[in-house]
């Protein structure tokens, strides 16, 4: 099985080869892997070098002239460190841009924080308009990108992670997929959280809505669902959603509980497990809330 | 109505409230007109027209006033400049303004924009220049380094920087602005900033297989 990165990079080569708008703005990160595809198109495969400002500039001046830009490195440098160029150079110029990130919040814990972005969907947040899918498999990334390069000229965020859960599910962009059925609560599973929020919910009489596309929240999806008692859980901050779902039952009582990455900086090393159970992000993490949070 | 350069001194003078903004417009005005007087292909809206992303957002007056003169948007909008439903701001918005190729402002942004512009030019086979205006000062953000050694390595012909120099950088640039574009492989020439003549030979001077950045010195700012 490939990584959803791997399969970024096969699905983004066939898409440069079919569609002439297609354009793909790196800088440095998985250039090595675009080798067949810069060669097929040295014009619209650019490697700006480690310059992440300008990877966003370019992105911006290229879709002002009608193209359709994808631009890829880490999270953290695609999202936080030019978050000025993504709020200017697209949002405020009125132009869309594909962004594909990998290593997300946890992917890689032994390389340290600066290789940690869980606050990437969150500031995304701030900026009007954004799509957000979350896949949870690569065939799901596939799906999503696919869709996202079509998708008009919006501005989309694809956020890959190493984090998967074992079985795709036939996902359909924007919209949450019921996967169990229940009546104490609604779960909220985002992306690769799902494999742990179903198992964690094992026996329990709760709804699991799973959610590989996160902006625009799927209000309809979750008032259908029936509950008002509702617990989110992302890979990313804590809480990035809560925003979303009050908004979803605003004219109803209702309580949200809301998992994910915390805000405090937890600085350890290791591996990607050791993070989800320090985070409470596990399976049993995550049933040991759930039943302090269901009523009686 | 055809206007000419005498009648810039009237069009500014239709727009009121950012006084403090004047020394930075009357700093662009030569260049931007020789610019749009004489050098610049094409309309807004057609596909193969000559870009001018004005990066140095602040101080639009001036740009105003030459977008008016050469008919590029009409000149009662000058009277409600900066006002609640006007499509003039003290910075420019391309989302209401359509002769304005982007909103600028924030400072750093014009150049890696343009860069990005012609290399989407380029890969759709349009032979349009694309230029962009940015200040001294506005090159100390480390964004337009990015982007100058980017196009320099690249030899992006067709892209054209105009760069306003009022000594206004806090620590200056020892040895002059050029230098720093000479060093990433550009075309260069620094001249008056106010000598039409001398800015037209330098937006016009041939520089194959390179970019090009025109240092205009003007007064300085103190």
């Amino acid at each position: 099985m490939d990584t959803m990165r791997e399969r970024f990079i096969t699905v983004t080569t066939e898409l440069l080869d079919e569609d002439p708008r297609a354009a793909l703005v790196l800088a440095d990160i998985s250039a090595s892997s675009f080798g067949r595809a810069a060669e097929a198109h040295p014009d619209r495969v650019l490697n700006v070098g480690i310059r992440e400002q300008l990877m966003i500039g370019v992105a911006g001046g290229l879709a002002l002239t009608g193209m359709r830009p994808i631009a890829h490195t880490f999270a953290s440098f695609l999202v936080e460190r030019p978050f000025e160029q993504i709020k200017l150079d697209l949002s405020h110029q009125g132009v869309g841009a594909v962004l594909v990130s990998a290593l997300g919040s946890y992917d890689w814990p032994a390389g340290g924080r600066t290789h940690m972005s869980p606050g990437d969907v969150a500031l995304l947040d701030t900026l009007p308009d954004w799509t957000v899918h979350v896949p949870g498999h690569p065939d799901e990334a596939e799906v999503l990108l696919r869709h996202a390069v079509a998708d008009g000229n919006r501005n989309v965020y694809v956020r890959l992670s190493n984090h998967q859960n074992a079985e795709a599910r036939q996902v359909v962009p924007g919209e949450f997929l019921t996967v169990r059925q229940g009546t104490r609560a609604t779960v909220v599973a985002v992306g690769p959280m799902l494999d742990a929020v179903l198992a964690a919910t094992e026996g329990m009489d709760v709804t699991v809505l799973y959610a590989a596309s996160i902006r625009p929240f799927d209000a309809a999806a979750l008032r259908a669902a029936g509950s008002t008692d509702v617990v989110l859980v992302e890979p990313y901050l804590a809480g990035t959603s809560a925003n979303a779902a009050h908004e979803a039952l605003a004219d109803l009582p209702h309580r949200v509980l809301a998992l994910g990455v915390p805000r405090a900086e937890h600085r350890h090393y290791g591996e990607m497990d050791e993070h989800l159970r320090a985070y409470g992000l596990d399976a049993e993490g995550i049933k040991g809330k759930l039943a302090g949070f269901l009523r009686p | 109505m055809t206007r000419t350069y005498t009648d810039l001194p009237q069009l500014m003078g239709r727009m009121t409230g950012a006084e403090k903004h004047g020394p930075a417009a009357l700093s662009t005005l030569d260049a931007l007109w020789v610019l749009y007087d004489r050098v610049l292909y094409g309309k807004p809206g057609d596909p193969d027209r000559d870009r001018f992303l004005l990066s140095k957002g602040h101080g639009p007056m001036a740009y105003y006033a030459v977008l008016a003169a050469k008919g590029l948007m009409p000149e009662e909008w000058l009277e409600t400049f900066g006002a609640y439903d006007s499509p003039l701001g003290h910075h420019p918005d391309r989302m209401l303004l359509p002769a304005a190729e982007i909103g600028s402002g924030s400072l750093g942004h014009g150049l890696p924009l343009a860069v990005g512009t012609a290399l989407g030019l380029r890969a759709q086979g349009s032979e349009a220049a694309t230029w962009t205006l940015i200040g001294d000062a506005e090159f100390d953000e480390g964004s337009n380094h990015e982007a100058l050694a980017y196009a320099g390595a690249l030899g992006l012909s067709r892209l054209h920087a105009i760069v306003i120099d009022n000594s206004s950088a806090t620590h200056g640039w020892s040895g002059g602005i050029a230098a720093r574009f000479e060093a990433h492989g550009w075309s260069t020439a620094t001249v008056d900033g106010h000598d039409h003549q001398a800015l037209y030979t330098a937006y016009t001077t041939p520089h194959p297989d390179r970019p090009h950045a025109v240092i205009a010195r003007v007064e300085p700012k103190n």
